[in-house]
């Protein structure tokens, strides 16, 4: 199953390697990255590869997420396929 | 697989954080046609455990979903069956049954269930009176039951009979539970050309076509189209707008349509119905009037208010029906003025009277929705607004409905506080010229010309 991971927060040294690293606790195998920084507004959107034997996606998602919060990040972790129907006809 | 491109994803993101996008229901419908028995005992424990069986995990799947694909589903709620065909079975005291739907609620974890119901548009049975009559106290001594009836249809008229009783039934439910804001009347709606798979409540309720357990999802997202709209800018012309409105709601529909499918497929249930209505909150940002004043308009309530609003509606639809394989229930926006701020603020300052709603109404998908009355407003005055609400119905083809509340204790310009979803509602005031010669006359109003369609 693939999904998204966007990561918002304050530009600093590593971050990307923050987010790299709770997937690569978690197996979760990374596709795809693009990340911007605008002002100082950091911006990235990974799409993973959720191995299918992960367990409890959701609890996963909460994992991820609040990791993020700790770390002043506002994360979102969202299946693919929400995104394939709201903007592909 | 799509490539999906990075402003799609933050577009979406910033939908449901900013702009209030959410899936506003997920109604599993379920009928009780099996459950009827002679001894109404009997029946009400049969209820229970159709429901408690089939909605077990409805509340939990509803959780995981809005948990991985990252939607806020706000509600999730039964619909059952009109309670007034196991009522014409069972006969016996009503309440037995909204007490038994109000426990099966509870146990499984949703916040609304519908169906205390009765489609009385062509007549009354014995069972329909039962129910009708119990309906204030059934309100009153539940928390979660929902109840409606359906007085009038394009097909089969008015049933001024019905209309009569119902107006002095929703003043009893706002007496009965004075002591809570009237809410009694805030769960009864009065329907004319009722759909049976509407997953909205408080008018909710399980049609008999409709299969045994099947589920329907209602979305929202005033707030997105909203902001789509304000981007445009103040140059687009009327058909830029609508054209704008109709992509916003395909997206919003999209996700209605991969919440319920993924959701029954979960719970092993076939998937019913996308309802595309335009719900507003009395969240910040969530409002249905603003909509209409970003098209252009100074309040809502004001001249043009109609038009924006018909086209808001026509256009919303165009571009729903095309993101799900099956549209249905109310599919319109909603404007129930204590669940919208921007009608709230517009009803208080007096530019929006009930007589505008009244118009709004003939264009848009429900009616007289959340309208909160001063006390003095008779019986007979409550079945004249509902009687007149039934005709824009009937002669239109549409749904039309009335959720009245006569606020017990309180006057025009006051507020009556419902709290929640459900907001607060400035009271407003009714031109208080007696209908009572006419509503006492009782009868039918024939169904119109255009019923004879064969």
């Amino acid at each position: 199953m693939r999904a998204v991971i966007s990561t918002v927060g304050k530009d600093r040294p590593g971050i990307l390697a923050f987010v790299a690293t709770r997937c690569a606790e978690k197996n979760i195998n990374i596709v795809d990255v693009t990340q911007k920084v605008l002002q100082d507004l950091f911006t990235m959107i990974m799409i993973v590869e959720i191995p299918d034997d992960i367990g409890d996606f959701s609890e996963i998602i909460t994992e991820i997420e609040n990791a993020g919060k700790q770390e002043g990040l506002q994360i979102h972790v969202m299946h693919e396929e929400i995104f394939d129907a709201m903007h592909t006809v | 697989m799509a490539v999906i491109r990075e402003n799609n994803i933050l577009e979406t993101i910033r939908m449901i954080d900013e702009e209030c996008l959410d899936i506003r229901t997920v109604t599993m419908g379920i009928s009780l046609l099996d459950c009827a028995d002679t001894d109404i005992d009997v029946s009400c424990r049969k209820i229970k455990e159709k429901i408690r069986n089939k909605a077990k995990d409805l509340v939990k799947t509803c959780r995981d979903i809005s948990k991985e694909y990252g939607i806020p589903i706000v509600n999730c709620r039964i619909s059952v069956t009109p309670i007034a065909l196991l009522a014409s079975v069972s006969g016996g005291d009503c309440k037995k049954y909204a007490i038994a739907l109000d426990e099966a609620a509870k146990e499984t974890g949703v916040n609304f269930i519908g169906g205390y119901s009765a489609l009385v548009q062509k007549g009354t049975t014995p069972g329909d009176e039962l129910l009708m009559n119990s309906i204030p106290e059934a309100l009153a001594c539940t928390d979660l039951v929902c109840s409606s009836v359906n007085i009038g249809s394009t097909k089969a008229g008015i049933n001024m009979d019905a209309v009569r009783t119902m107006g002095r039934i929703v003043r009893e439910a706002a007496e009965l539970t004075k002591d809570n804001n009237c809410f009694g009347a805030a769960k009864l709606v009065v329907f004319c050309n009722a759909v049976e798979d509407n997953p909205f409540m408080a008018g909710a309720f399980h049609g008999i076509s409709e299969p045994d357990c099947v589920l329907n999802v209602g979305v929202s997202g005033p707030g997105v189209v909203r902001e789509a709209v304000r981007q445009a800018g103040p140059k687009a012309s009327m058909n830029e707008i609508a054209e704008i409105i109709k992509k916003t709601a395909f997206k919003i529909t999209r996700m209605g349509q991969l919440v319920g499918t993924e959701a029954s497929r979960r719970l092993g249930i076939p998937f019913g119905i996308v309802d595309l209505s335009l719900a507003p909150t009395p969240a910040v940002g969530d409002s249905v009037a603003r909509i209409l004043e970003e098209i252009g308009l100074e309040q809502v309530g004001g001249p043009g208010t109609t038009a924006c609003l018909a086209m808001l509606n026509d256009a919303v639809k165009k571009g729903g029906v095309m993101a799900s394989s099956s549209v249905g229930g109310l599919s319109g926006a909603f404007i129930p003025v204590s669940e919208d701020q921007g009608m709230i603020d517009a009803a208080a300052n007096g530019t929006l009277c009930l007589e505008k709603l009244e118009a709004m109404t003939a264009v848009c998908s429900v009616g007289l929705d959340m309208i909160v009355l001063p006390e003095d407003t008779s019986a007979e005055t409550i079945s004249a607004i509902i009687a007149d609400e039934a005709a824009i119905g009937m002669i239109n083809n549409k749904t039309t409905a009335c959720r009245l509340i006569p606020a017990i204790g309180k006057q025009a310009g006051d507020t009556l506080e419902f709290g929640g979803l459900l907001g607060y509602g400035p009271v407003m005031p009714v031109r208080n010229v007696s209908p009572k010669v006419m509503i006492d006359r009782g009868g039918r109003i024939p169904a119109p010309m255009h019923s004879l369609k064969n």
